[in-house]
């Protein structure tokens, strides 16, 4: 799994956001699309790509998308 | 008119519960139990259902393990039942997936689950005469079933507005035999919260905000609701469905 692709497939579940927004160090939290179905997207990414089963609260314990990221790598 | 008098108690009737292993299936398999019923409670896990039937009060309570993905193990699991008085047909279960995201084998999956199985078993039922003038059906559906909807949960909400549906069906086409079938819309119940993970404490609170009644359920709160159903309180009532919900639909 490389972090370039995963970035890319973060960034695929906004509509608004620059893509340019999206790196390692952003903290997705903050960004103003961000939202509870967005939320529920990237969980769905996450099982449909990475075959990873995230909890809610692994998604608030995430600060940046390199957070995610590695927390997605260490349950794979 | 004494301490006898009681037209919400359940002494008499055999009840079949179906999802017993959990939620809102344990508590009503609990309280139906404490009402004088005697409960056979099914569904897939056997350690879980034997801690369920290990928590019924009183004598005469039985178990049956099946599957709910097998159509064949429904008719083979309700030829084995004696005559019915009361059914609950509550199991369930829910995935969370963004439109973007509906998987076909989890749509179907759910759909199986929460619909097939509920009106196989009621076919069954009928088709072996298990049920009788004053027998009563009671459907587990949700806030989802009757629009109410969270996002992510549309598969469910499909499931559910389907037995929403065929509860209205059912009432009428059952009525000539004085059979009754009504469904229960609970909204937000703990246990679900539980299981599922997907609701982090923050979307919790958020959630409760929508709750005037300023809480999730217990699955006594809905199970209560089955009670009345099930006993002959509600000889004059077929055909609802009656939101659970702490006012969650007033919103």
């Amino acid at each position: 799994m490389e972090l370039k692709d995963f970035i890319a497939n973060f960034a695929e579940q906004f509509d608004e956001t620059d893509v340019n927004e999206f790196k390692p160090e952003t903290v997705f939290h903050d960004l103003e699309e961000y939202s509870s179905l967005v939320a529920l997207s990237i969980i769905a990414m996450i099982n449909e790509e990475y075959d990873v089963t995230l909890k809610g609260d692994d998604m608030s314990a995430a600060v940046t998308i390199e957070d995610l990221f590695n927390i997605v790598k260490s349950k794979m | 008119m004494g301490m006898s008098y009681n037209p919400f108690s359940l002494e008499g009737k055999t009840i079949l519960v179906t999802g017993a292993s959990s939620g809102i299936g344990r508590g009503a398999a609990i309280e139906c139990a404490k009402m004088g019923a005697k409960v056979i409670i099914t569904a897939r896990n056997e350690d879980r259902l034997k801690e369920t039937l290990s928590q019924l009060e009183g004598e005469g309570h039985v178990m049956r393990v099946c599957d709910l993905t097998d159509n064949e193990a429904i008719k083979e699991m309700v030829n084995s039942l004696p005559e019915l008085q009361g059914v609950v047909n509550n199991a369930g279960f829910t995935t969370i997936q963004p439109i973007p995201f509906i998987n076909e084998e989890e749509f179907l999956k759910i759909m199986q689950v929460n619909t097939m199985a509920p009106v196989l078993t009621l076919k069954y039922l009928m088709k072996k005469k298990k049920l009788k003038s004053g027998a009563s059906v009671v459907f587990t559906s949700s806030l989802a079933g009757i629009g109410t909807m969270s996002v992510g949960n549309t598969m469910y909400g499909c499931s559910k507005g389907a037995i929403s549906a065929f509860i209205k069906g059912a009432a009428k086409e059952l009525a000539a035999k004085n059979i009754r079938v009504n469904a229960v819309c609970p909204g937000l119940v703990d246990s679900q919260i539980l299981a599922s993970g997907t609701i982090t404490d923050d979307q919790l609170k958020k959630t409760l905000e929508l709750y005037p009644l300023g809480r999730s359920g217990k699955p006594e709160d809905v199970a209560w609701a089955m009670v009345y159903l099930l006993s002959d309180a509600s000889s004059w009532i077929t055909g609802v469905n009656l939101p659970v919900d702490g006012g969650r639909e007033l919103y």
